[in-house]
């Protein structure tokens, strides 16, 4: 005979596994949970949830927050799974918390090597989780395995050479047994790459280089050396379609970043989205956005992947605004070119030939003097999560406009862990981490929420902010989107027509995406800014 | 006439900064390679003019952790825990080289002015700067503080803003007229603006913050407050105007 108290506890060991890859394919069946950085394989970041409406939203108010023991930047989104929510305090905690309440049950702290070197801050954006396991990119180019019950640690695989400058500031993703990572340190003259570890063990599986040997297919696309160390970085987290099993990923820029003339060529992969078979990181295509790029147009943006009609048939596409500035629509079977137009203020370009290659405007490359360039360093847009909402069948870009840069050209040599970069380019926005005071003239950049119509390219209405914006986007079944910026705010306006409905002063910049999920019935909203985590839900 | 006497005072700061220099064991290929490799390792996250991070002014001197170029080197090597300054991957002799770049900068800021400096004071608070600006203690604060000018600004940029102040308006000086929804006007230095407030400093000084929800207009003016001087001062005392504003260097 079991005695209840031990049946109970039986009971509990053999609960099936917390998040079974299942449950990841069909994400947007559980609305209530947020399972990956996008909330979903096409990386939508769109919620199904739609108890806060364009109505009730005025009513939203702060449940809690989470402040992080860290003066890093908070970039991460979290994810939810029944009730708990998974976030990482940088550089590299990852915290277990009640997503009702925001109580801490567990914190996993790692150690980052000393010899951990990043260009822009010692950030991380997230999590993965497959069973009862979450994954993690650390800084010092690790990857780690962690009960998501008891936050211990069950296997650390190093990816990479921290002291060469390789880290890993994104969430990882998971596919079916393996969890992909990508190499960041694209400013001090890595050879980037993707690979794929098995969940279980922590063993490479595979491994694809953004930058092909000798021998390999766009090898040919590199002036001598420059392959071994053109950069090509992995720091955003890419899609995956489980009806090609493909997985797509944007690829950084080639290095030195401001000076080409070391690297002749297209540089592929640089500045690329690929194409991979998960399960093999063989390539099935890639699409160069900016061939020999001199101005750090990083593809790293997140893929956005969507299924609509597309000049009278069905068609299974990809979306990309790119830093560049231009928007593209490619087939994401194929990588065939569909659309792209300009979404912002672009000078370093005429346009696009029909197969999606940028026409290159003459003289618009950095001198020794300088060069007055749009889009500046940090581009029209950039890491920060663009939305597609297939209820309003929009496509929302965070963006960078009047925006320029002087680039400069300056000789560069390589050394190992070292940055390898050419001189930054001046702008009169700051990049990374703003002064908290904004005085600037619009004509010298502003930010703005653009909604765009996929299929045309076509503006449908944006929102202006005096200063630009690093945020996320997220929309929601019932139209409402969500979104911050630089100055402190989080904001929830029309989906349809941009309307601000409501807002809150989060009191920092906001450098991350926004999510929703829901625990017992109730609907909530979080958004890190600054060094918190905020989240709201609606007044009872 | 200004010439004659601008040429030698530029040449005697290079001439300082390089003595200067020289004097702490730096010579100009130290700093040259300095100045490449400030490039390559620091201006990414300190900007070219070393003036990124707040609080931290690399070209003119203003460092929060360190005095000494033992100490910078330090800093250089180490990195500083708890903040995003990372270890660089730096030789010693490659960290020195760029702290003397930085000496070079914080020194050709720093040279003596042959101007008559209390002559350009007194013209300071004869000529009614006092009315807008304020040094130290004392004048008014609508207009920018002029207390640490001289760190902040070059010689001609100074002149220039005194003969023709409409030539550069910087941002920070951009001063607003508003007109609220009951019809009253307001105006003032703009110290602060988002995508739905104003925070300005108004004609009497006081700190205002404006919701341009409740705003019926407001405009940046095209142009300056302050009058140009340049039929007012003669060339000389032109001169030791700017002279006396450059050795303001803050306390």
């Amino acid at each position: 005979m079991i005695r209840p108290t031990f049946a109970l506890l039986l009971a509990a060991v053999s609960l099936p596994a917390q998040v079974s890859f299942d449950r990841l394919l069909h994400a947007g069946d559980s609305p209530q949970d947020w399972l990956n950085y996008s909330g979903g394989f096409l990386s939508q970041r769109y919620s199904g949830l739609s108890q806060i409406t364009p109505d009730n939203v005025k009513n939203l108010e702060q449940k809690w927050v989470f402040q992080a023991r860290s003066l890093e930047k908070f970039e991460a989104t979290s994810l939810v799974a029944d009730g708990v929510m998974y976030t990482v305090q940088a550089p590299n905690d990852i915290v277990a918390l009640d997503a009702a309440t925001g109580r801490i049950f567990w914190i996993y702290s790692y150690s980052p090597a000393p010899q951990a070197r990043l260009c822009c801050g010692r950030v991380n954006r997230g999590l993965a989780i497959l069973g009862d396991t979450l994954f993690m990119g650390t800084i010092d180019a690790h990857i780690v395995a962690v009960d998501a019950k008891n936050g211990q640690l069950l296997w650390n695989t190093p990816v990479a050479n921290p002291e060469a400058g390789y880290a890993i500031t994104h969430a990882p993703l998971v596919v079916k047994d393996k969890v992909i990572v990508g190499t960041a340190g694209g400013e001090y003259g890595i050879r980037g790459f993707l690979a794929a570890y098995d969940v279980h063990t922590g063993k490479e599986v595979w491994r694809f280089y953004n930058i092909p040997g000798p021998g390999e297919p766009g090898h040919e696309t590199w002036a001598g050396d420059s392959w071994k160390h053109g950069g090509a970085s992995v720091w955003m987290t890419g899609s995956y379609d489980p009806q090609s099993n493909l997985t797509y990923w944007g690829i950084g820029n080639p290095g030195p970043d401001w000076n080409a003339d070391l690297r002749k060529g297209d540089n592929l992969y640089t500045d690329c989205v690929v194409a991979l078979d998960a399960d093999t990181g063989k390539i099935k295509w890639h699409f160069q956005f900016t061939p020999h790029d001199d101005f750090d147009y990083d593809s790293v943006q997140v893929p956005v992947l969507a299924d609509m009609e597309w000049k009278g048939a069905r068609r299974r596409v990809l979306l990309w605004a790119n830093r560049n500035g231009f928007y593209y629509v490619l087939d994401r079977a194929t990588g065939e070119f569909l659309q792209g137009k300009p979404f912002a203020k672009v000078t370093w370009a005429t346009g696009l030939d029909e197969k999606g290659r940028p026409m290159r405007a003459a003289n618009m490359v950095p001198t020794p003097d300088g060069k007055l360039i749009y889009p500046g360093n940090q581009g029209a847009t950039n890491w920060y999560s663009p939305s597609y909402s297939p209820h309003t069948g929009l496509f929302y870009i965070p963006t960078w406009d009047n925006y320029y840069s002087v680039y400069k050209k300056e000789n560069v040599e390589f050394a190992e862990g070292r940055l390898f970069t050419g001189p930054l380019p001046a702008s009169p926005v700051p990049l990374i981490r703003p002064p908290q005071i904004v005085n600037r003239n619009e004509e010298d950049g502003y930010g703005a929420i653009r909604a765009i119509d996929p299929k045309t390219g076509d503006r449908k209405w944006e929102y202006k902010m005096t200063d630009v914006t690093d945020s996320g986007i997220l929309t929601t079944a019932s139209d409402v989107l969500f979104a911050g910026g630089r100055e402190g705010y989080f904001m929830a306006m029309d989906a349809r027509t941009g309307t601000l409905l409501w807002k809150a002063v989060v009191g920092g910049q906001v450098s991350a995406g926004p999510m929703s999920y829901s625990v017992g019935g109730k609907q909530f909203v979080a958004i890190a800014a600054g060094n918190s985590l905020f989240v709201y839900g609606l007044r009872q | 006439m200004l010439c004659r006497r601008w040429i030698p005072w530029f040449s005697l700061q290079a001439l300082m900064a390089g003595a200067l220099c020289a004097q702490q064991g730096y010579n100009p290929a130290d700093i040259q390679s300095g100045k490449q490799l400030y490039g390559v390792n620091c201006s990414n996250c300190h900007g070219s003019k070393g003036d990124f991070v707040s609080g931290v002014d690399l070209g003119h001197g203003t460092f929060r952790r360190a005095s000494t170029d033992n100490e910078l080197v330090a800093i250089m090597m180490q990195g500083i825990l708890g903040t995003p300054m990372p270890p660089a991957n730096l030789s010693d002799q490659q960290a020195h080289q760029i702290v003397a770049y930085l000496r070079s900068l914080a020194a050709s800021d720093t040279s003596a002015n042959k101007a008559d400096l209390a002559h350009g004071k007194s013209l300071f608070e004869s000529k009614g700067c006092l009315s807008c600006h304020r040094v130290q203690d004392h004048g008014s604060r609508v207009g920018p503080d002029l207390t640490s000018i001289g760190a902040r600004r070059k010689p001609a940029e100074i002149e220039r803003s005194i003969v023709d102040p409409n030539a550069e308006v910087l941002p920070e000086n951009r001063y607003v007229r508003a007109i609220t929804r009951d019809g009253a006007t307001i105006s003032g230095r703009v110290l602060n603006e988002d995508t739905y407030s104003l925070q300005i400093i108004d004609s009497r000084e006081k700190l205002v913050s404006l919701q341009k929800a409740d705003l019926r207009q407001f405009e940046y003016l095209k142009n300056s407050p302050m009058p140009s001087f340049r039929d007012k001062l003669s060339a000389d005392e032109l001169s030791d105007l700017v002279g006396y504003l450059v050795s303001l260097k803050g306390i």
